[in-house]
Formats: C-alpha cells, structure tokens, sequence
C-alpha cells in the first residue's frame, strides 16, 4: 500500500516537473524548429508549431545571403565573436588572477588602499561608463581591439579570484619560497595548478558575459566587418521584410558554441554561478 | 550586458586580513622586493580599470557639466547644472527621462518579487532525490546562456501581433476562437508586461540556481524533526525553509534590483526591430544611450548616466546592508 502510494507520488513529481520544463522550454523548441522550417511557415501558430517536413535550406542561406561585404560573411561574424571571447576570457584570467595575486599573497605599501579602490570600481556597472567611454574612444570606432580591451581587466573577477586564494594557507608558500622560488614562480608553479576551481568559473563567467556582448558594440560598431553575432542579429531581425527562417537560423547558429560549451561544462556552469553568489 | 556578473555581497573596504606572524622575522629587503612585484603584478589589471572603469566614470561626473556634443564643430561650454535641470523639469527632456525612470521602477517592481518567488517555489521543486533531476534543473537553467539579443528576437515570435503568433494562436484556441489577435508588444498597455516576461524567464534559472544552493545548506535533521513534531508541509516550509533561506533570498532579491535596474538589451533589439511600444518600454539606460547616440548630446547622456550610477549605488548599498543583516542570524 505504502509503496503504491509512494511510486504514484514519484509519477505525479515527475508529471509536475515533466509539463513546467516543457512550458519553459517552449521558447527554445520553437527557435529549433523553426530554424528548420521554410521561411513561410515559421509564423504558422499552434497548428504549424511542429513542422511537416525540416531541411537545413535556412542555414545555408545564411551562409550564402552574408557573403559579400556589402552584407557581411557570416564566418567572419563568427571568427570575431569567437576571437573576442578568447581574448576577454584568457587575458582576463591572467591579468585578474596576477592583480589578486599581488594583492592579497603579497604584502607592499598601499595594498590595502588599492585592494579597496578595486572593490570600489566594483560598484561601477559598465552601464554606467559606456556613454564616456564611447565619447573617448570615438576615433576608435569600428575596431577589434576597441572592443576587446575594456572587457579584460575586471574588477568582479579579481575580487573571484582573491576570495579563493585568500584562503589558501600560507605555508604552501612558505616551503615554495624556502625552495627559493619568487612570488612569479611560486605564482605560477604553486598557486595557478592548485586554483582550477575558480579559474574554471571566472572563464566560465566572462564567456558568457562577453559572448552576449550588446551595448557595447551598439555604440561602437556599425561596419558589418567587424561586428559580432549578438548585433548582427538584431540588425538582421530589424530588416524589413524579415526572413524569419534565417532570422532563427542566426539565433540557433549564435547560441551553438555557447550550447556546446555548456553540454560539457554543465556542472560548472551551475557551480560558478551558485558559489560566484553564494560565497560573496 | 548580461545577467551574469553579480556583485557579491562582500562589504566595500574590507581590509586584508592581517599579516601572518611568521613573516615578522623575515630578511629586511624581502618586503621590498615582494612590494615592487606585487604592483608588478597588478599593474595590468589596474591600469585597465583605471583607464576603462575609473577614469570613464570621473569623465561622466565632468561631461555631465557641459554641453558637449559629437561631431559638432562648437567647443564644449561649461553648463553648471544645467543638464540635470533640463532633466528633471525641461518638459521636451524630463518627459521621456521621467517616463524613463518610471519604467524602470515599474519593471524592478515587478520582475523583483515575481522573479524571486519563481525562482523559490522552482528551487524547492527541483530539490529532492529524484532520477534525472539533474536534466530538469537544466533545463531551466538553460535560457541563462541565451544572449539577451537571440532571447528578445524568440519572443519577438512569440508575441507577433498576427493571429499567427504563437501566443495569440494557442489564445484563439483556448477561447474556441473567441480571442482576437492582440499585438503584445505595440499596444502600451501589454508592451512593458512582455519585457518583463522574457526578462524572468531568461533570468529566473539564475536565481533557482542560487535558492538551490541555499536550501542545500539547510541540515536535513530540522526537517526530520519536523516531521517528528507532525508539522505540516507549510508549516515545515514557514518554520524551516523560510528562515534557513533568508540570507540567500535577500542576497538573492536585492541582486535582481541591481540586474533589473540595468535593462537594456531586449528593449534595444525589440525597439529597433519595429513593433515595440517605445514610451511605455523605454529605460534609463536606453534613454541614456539614445541621447548619446542618436541625438550626439553627450553631456545629457552623462548626467543620465550620473543619475543611473547613484541608483544603482543605492539599490547596491541596501543590498549589501540587508545581505550583512540576513546573515547575522
């Protein structure tokens, strides 16, 4: 009696569970098959919602459609997402884990009034220096670099990574330095291999904040040659009349490696965005 | 940007810890050496907040007392406060500014408390021992890593004002075809309630995520003797969930401010791809960007911007001071 009760209440947990992660997944099927259905009939309602038959003439065409430099090529909007996340995210692991390093392992003269400062900056959302800093950087329009380099010292990462070797006892270092190391070998040698927990979340972090990069390139980009996907979407949805297949074709091409990345990394993921929250 | 960069919780100026003991009888010339490659070694990082954080921010305060404008041939005036007076009482500039600052307020005020009991009564759900479970927490943790630009263009279809729009077509089914098209995000009335819908569901997993966390902090012995007590499943929920959970909840609502307060993205896209009510959606941060780039008026720009700072600073400095409370009990 007791198991029957219990097994039906596992079933109506599951039922539960099964119909809400399906309402909340709707949005995400819909980009799916959409992106596999003829242009015509990605706005069919209800009665259209599973598509009679799927080819992938969508994502060829957008291939074929931004292939030329009045439009754009769609693998250079590529090859700039991709190459501005692998600069933000690497370059900002080491500057940030060097700065929180330097911080909070060694001991200098004002290190407690910088370490402040960077808290400090903290505070300050991006949002709340975009408009300046397009004002500055103006004659910088329409570059790569412009829109990479702001992105790698960060604040929030480097209070990430000093969380995590402040605790970190001591006297590891203390025999490396005995050993003779420096604090750049020690660093490197020592500390780096033994902090793969944080340095794994603050990646994971970054590529998703720089991956989905928007406000940014809003201001400074407006030649198709140097743009990332983010913006070329919604460039490419604003157009009228809209090729609504392709459209979501884009979508599904601009979120991949972000899918791909956290199919493996899915623990990660979830991990660095409860302890990025939790510990704080 | 996204969701994702969460300002922890951490009280500004905490001071390092103190110096380790066995360092005091250390060789003389040690702590100069370790004091140059300190700054050595976070010389970069500082540099780049000094230039791309902390300079841009001074720059705001002092653009923000001029009126300078891009690619004008006029040398920047001095203006005094003449920006900010143009905001909050020159009728052809505080009018969208107010409307601005009043939408934001609309949109915190409700993504905060939905957001968060979204997030909360998810977060229990998916916390017990079931086969799988670890599929159906990602499955809602999955729009999370959706840009905020590709979520805006999915629900633009979703919400399309035709009959052929997914919602209004599941509507006209359910009412037995008595539910005309209804255009979601033209009509001023529904528009802001769109944003705020797409908003939770790419934001909510965030917060399940966190919640998740916290209630997996709560020693599992409080529930059993709970149940001892014959204590009901609401009573099990007000007694012991509610209170193990505080700190995280108010971590948790108070960090949604601060993300909720910084809309932009979806408003831009939907905006600009057409059919968005643009008065009853717009933001302090749209406006702000709007001002600076269409209409070239930096120095206005700058004293939104200013204005911005100062709330999120607030809404920050709260959630700092309830978070330190929250976690004291």
């Amino acid at each position: 009696m007791a198991r029957t009760r219990n097994s039906l209440r596992r079933f109506l947990d599951y039922a539960v569970l099964s119909v809400l992660s399906f309402i909340f997944v709707l949005p995400v099927l819909y980009l799916i098959l959409g992106s596999f259905k003829p242009s015509d009939e990605v706005l069919s309602g209800l009665a259209g919602f599973l598509p009679t038959h799927l080819s992938f003439d969508n994502y060829s065409a957008v291939v074929d459609s931004f292939d030329s430099d009045a439009t754009g090529y769609f693998w250079r909007f590529m090859g700039i997402s991709l190459l501005l996340s692998t600069v933000v995210v690497l370059g900002g692991l080491i500057v940030n884990s060097m700065a929180a390093y330097g911080l909070t392992r060694l001991r200098w003269k004002g290190q407690g009034v910088v370490f402040a400062l960077v808290l400090l900056l903290m505070l300050v959302p991006f949002e709340a220096v975009a408009v300046p800093l397009f004002y500055m950087f103006n004659s910088q329009r329409n570059t790569i670099y412009m829109q990479a380099i702001p992105f790698i010292a960060n604040a929030f990462s480097i209070y990430q990574f000093a969380t995590f070797f402040r605790a970190i006892p001591p006297s590891i270092e203390e025999a490396a330095r005995i050993d003779g190391a420096g604090p750049w070998r020690t660093f490197f040698a020592i500390i780096v291999p033994m902090s793969k927990p944080v340095f794994a979340s603050v990646a994971i972090l970054t590529f998703l904040t720089q991956w989905g990069s928007f406000l940014w390139p809003v201001l400074m980009v407006s030649d198709p040659s140097v743009r990332a996907l983010p913006l070329e979407l919604s460039v490419f949805q604003g157009q009228t009349p809209v090729d609504w297949g392709q459209v979501l074709a884009f979508g599904v091409l601009l979120v991949l490696p972000v899918l791909i990345v956290f199919a493996f990394f899915q623990r990660w993921f979830v991990q660095s965005v409860a302890s990025s929250a939790v510990k704080g | 940007m996204t969701t994702l960069s969460p300002a922890p919780a951490a009280p500004a100026g905490r001071k390092p810890p103190p110096p380790s003991t066995s360092r005091t009888h250390e060789r003389p010339g040690r702590r100069n050496r370790d004091g140059l490659r300190g700054l050595l070694m976070s010389a970069p990082a500082l540099g780049g907040l000094i230039a791309f954080v902390g300079v841009p921010f001074v720059y705001a305060v002092v653009l923000s007392f001029y009126n300078v404008r891009l690619g004008s041939p006029l040398q920047p005036r001095f203006f005094g406060i003449e920006q900010y007076r143009r905001l909050f009482t020159d009728p052809d500039m505080s009018g969208p500014f107010l409307r601005a600052l009043l939408n934001n307020l609309t949109f915190t005020v409700v993504v905060v408390p939905v957001q968060t009991g979204l997030a909360l009564a998810l977060a229990i759900l998916l916390n017990r021992k079931l086969k799988a479970i670890g599929v159906f927490r990602s499955l809602f943790f999955l729009p999370v890593v959706f840009p905020m630009a590709l979520v805006a263009v999915i629900w633009r279809l979703i919400l399309a004002r035709s009959g052929d729009g997914l919602l209004n077509s599941a509507l006209d089914a359910v009412s037995f075809g008595n539910w005309g098209a209804f255009d979601w995000l033209g009509d001023g009335l529904t528009a802001m309630a769109s944003i705020i819908v797409l908003s939770i569901w790419q934001g909510v997993g965030f917060q399940m995520v966190i919640l998740l966390a916290g209630l997996q902090q709560i020693p599992g012995e409080l529930y059993e003797a709970a149940e001892l007590d014959r204590a009901s499943r609401w009573q099990q929920f007000r007694h012991v969930t509610l209170p193990g959970i505080r700190g995280t909840l108010a971590f948790v609502a108070m960090l949604t401010s601060v993300l909720s307060f910084r809309v932009f993205d979806q408003v831009y896209v939907l905006v600009k791809g057409g059919g968005l009510d643009e008065d009853a959606t717009r933001t302090v941060m749209y406006q702000a960007v709007t001002t600076a780039f269409d209409q070239n008026n930096i120095g206005q720009a700058s004293a939104i911007t200013v204005v911005f700072f100062l709330i999120v600073v607030a809404l920050t400095l709260i959630q700092r001071r309830v978070v330190r409370t929250g976690n004291e009990d």
